[in-house]
């Protein structure tokens, strides 16, 4: 056996690749609940991507044949309707793991100096994931798959001058048809899942590269014992990876129950309007998106028309998504952590968090007039704790941040 | 190295080749991109579905709306009675656009009080010009939904957007602009050509 790994280590570098991101990666030892959230959602990019693939084996991507495809992979597939419940919750759960584990990065500082460049990765993984769930949504040919698109597509026909080709390009026709269904199945099954893989891959190389951020915010590699390791740290593997399995096994529990007892979560995972074909001339009453993009969708409809055009709320809703990018920069703060922060830090962060999850609700709920008037006052919230914040920052008072890593 | 005497090498020349060569390999793939991004324009199928359709206007009863569809698009045709077109002028004050300002939302032939070649009968295309949503058409006065001042019109389901008979947006709606009024003409008394314009 020996033998057999020296071969291959003089031709690959196997054991040292081992040792470099599991066996003496050396990991914070105050990692906590929020850090469960990474590995998890590793867990379920490789979940969607296995119950994609056997869907495709039965999914046919044509507008006349598409619903009834997916009717038949919930019917008479042997086991189909468990497969597309796994990959619909999965989109779902996808949007859970990912926000708690921005939330995590929020509240450490992990997008800090030096981890501005796994943020950054990061937030373009969030972008892709986002066009991924939205082609996919369209796939089962639904009322809702298609209205749905139609109004994101519309957005972009709202974009000055060029828009109204750039939608027609984006549709492939001048209307959402088979030509449309067909693009974002390939979207959606090769071309975003390949971008995605290699930007997790440059997600975890940048984050090996300057090594894990901890809810203390100390960096752990400036104190080293006389064996060069971090005092601090501990090797991923065991430590980590044993912490990382409970986490899978308590995940999986949810999510199997969600599979076999709620897979339509009351029509939050499943829109109930999806299970009528696609009508292009009949609008359904209500057209709500799916509850990960609903506080983007209330930010976009508390915007009022400018000058006769749809374009500011539409670039409102985009900058809401990309202001993401510049928080390395707009945080001034000494310290990382939310322990040894401030009450200005802390109060404009419940804000943004209600603010976050009213838009959430309102994105949800039909528009009345008074709920547009909340929503305009939590997108003022949602960018004040953006655009405020090197001021909020500068001006907090701290705690000292210890030397080394607390227990807690 | 000592074989390479350091005087063979021109950075100047080196610098100038690695450019010339990363600047034409550039507009190399630049060029082989077009195809790529232009097969996902319309194909030539897609775009002879978009021919104009013909429509018999002696099918539609008085006050009744007709949907047919052009270029996958609801577009429709109503039948307006003479008290309808009395209303549109009833409005004007809380309309964003009444005298159709905005030419992007109808042919020149169409900027009248009416939006219409002929008054009595209203083309349009039906789709909201918020986010792309299908009005419902209500053509009855005052509904209890509606309001006491809704004098007969099309009301958007998905964000609130109200439209007058000649399709045009009351002011606080969602929508900016008045629904279009797309290119058609008259074939004969009763039968309209959807798809292409009108010619003086």
């Amino acid at each position: 056996m020996q033998k057999l790994l020296n071969w291959v280590d003089e031709r690959f570098p196997l054991t040292a690749s081992y040792k470099a991101h599991l066996s003496e990666y050396y990991a914070p030892k105050n990692f906590n609940f929020w850090y469960f959230f990474g590995s998890l959602a590793l867990l379920v990019l490789v979940i969607q991507i296995v119950s994609g693939i056997f869907l495709t084996m039965h999914y046919k991507p044509d507008a006349d044949l598409a619903f009834a495809s997916v009717e038949y992979i919930m019917r008479d597939v042997e086991y189909g309707w468990l497969i597309r419940y796994i990959h619909s919750t999965g989109a779902s759960m996808f949007f859970v793991v990912v926000y708690l584990h921005m939330f995590r990065g929020l509240i450490y500082g992990s997008y800090r100096q030096p981890r501005e460049l796994i943020w950054i990765f990061g937030v373009i993984i969030y972008l892709v994931l986002m066009g991924e769930a939205f082609m996919g949504y369209l796939l089962p040919w639904g009322q809702m798959s298609y209205w749905g698109a139609q109004v994101i597509i519309n957005l972009f026909a709202a974009v000055p001058f060029i828009g109204e080709d750039l939608s027609i390009w984006i549709r492939g026709d001048y209307v959402i048809g088979d030509a449309t269904l067909n693009r974002f199945f390939a979207f959606h099954v090769i071309a975003l899942p390949l971008v995605l893989l290699g930007l997790v891959a440059a997600h975890l190389v940048a984050l090996h590269e300057v090594g894990s951020n901890n809810p203390d915010g100390v960096e752990i590699k400036k104190l080293k014992g006389e064996d060069g390791h971090p005092l601090d740290g501990i090797p991923f593997h065991p430590y980590y990876t044993v912490k990382d399995i409970l986490g899978v096994v308590v995940f999986l529990m949810v999510f199997a129950a969600i599979v076999f007892f709620a897979p339509e979560m009351g029509g939050y995972f499943l829109e109930y309007n999806n299970f009528v074909p696609a009508d292009s001339l009949k609008t359904p009453e209500h057209i709500a998106p799916v509850w990960y993009f609903t506080p983007y969708y209330a930010i976009l409809r508390a915007v009022p028309p400018i000058l006769g055009s749809q374009f500011p709320g539409v670039a409102l809703m985009g900058v809401a998504v990309l202001i993401f990018f510049a928080l390395p920069w707009l945080d001034k703060s000494p310290v990382k952590s939310v322990r040894y922060r401030g009450p200005k830090f802390k109060i404009a962060l419940t804000l943004f968090v209600i603010s976050f999850i009213g838009l959430g609700v309102l994105g949800i709920l039909p528009a009345t007039e008074l709920y547009t008037w909340i929503a305009r006052v939590l997108s003022v919230v949602y960018f004040a704790f953006f655009l405020l914040m090197p001021w909020y920052t500068r001006n907090d008072t701290y705690k000292p941040v210890p030397e080394r890593v607390t227990d807690k | 190295m000592s074989e390479m005497s350091v005087e063979s090498v021109d950075p100047g020349k080196r610098r100038f080749l690695v450019t010339m060569s990363s600047a034409v390999g550039g507009i190399a793939v630049l060029g082989a991109a077009i195809p790529f991004v232009v097969s996902m324009t319309p194909s030539a199928r897609a775009r002879a579905a978009g021919a104009p359709v013909e429509v018999d206007l002696s099918k539609i009863e008085p006050g009744m709306q007709l949907a047919v569809e052009w270029r996958g698009k609801p577009v429709w045709v109503v039948n307006r009675t003479p008290e309808m077109l009395e209303l549109l002028k009833k409005n004007e004050d809380s309309l964003i656009d009444p005298a159709s300002d905005n030419s992007a939302q109808q042919p020149d032939y169409c900027k009248n009080p009416t939006r219409a070649i002929n008054p009595r009968y209203l083309v349009v295309v039906g789709i909201c010009t918020h986010l792309g949503c299908s009005p419902s058409y209500r053509p009855e006065l005052a509904p209890a939904d509606l309001g006491a001042n809704w004098t007969g019109g099309w009301f958007c389901p998905c964000h609130g957007s109200r439209f007058d008979l000649a399709a045009r947006v009351y002011s606080g709606s969602p929508a900016p602009t008045n629904l279009v009024i797309p290119p058609h003409k008259y074939l004969s008394e009763t039968k309209v050509l959807i798809g292409e314009d009108q010619t003086a």
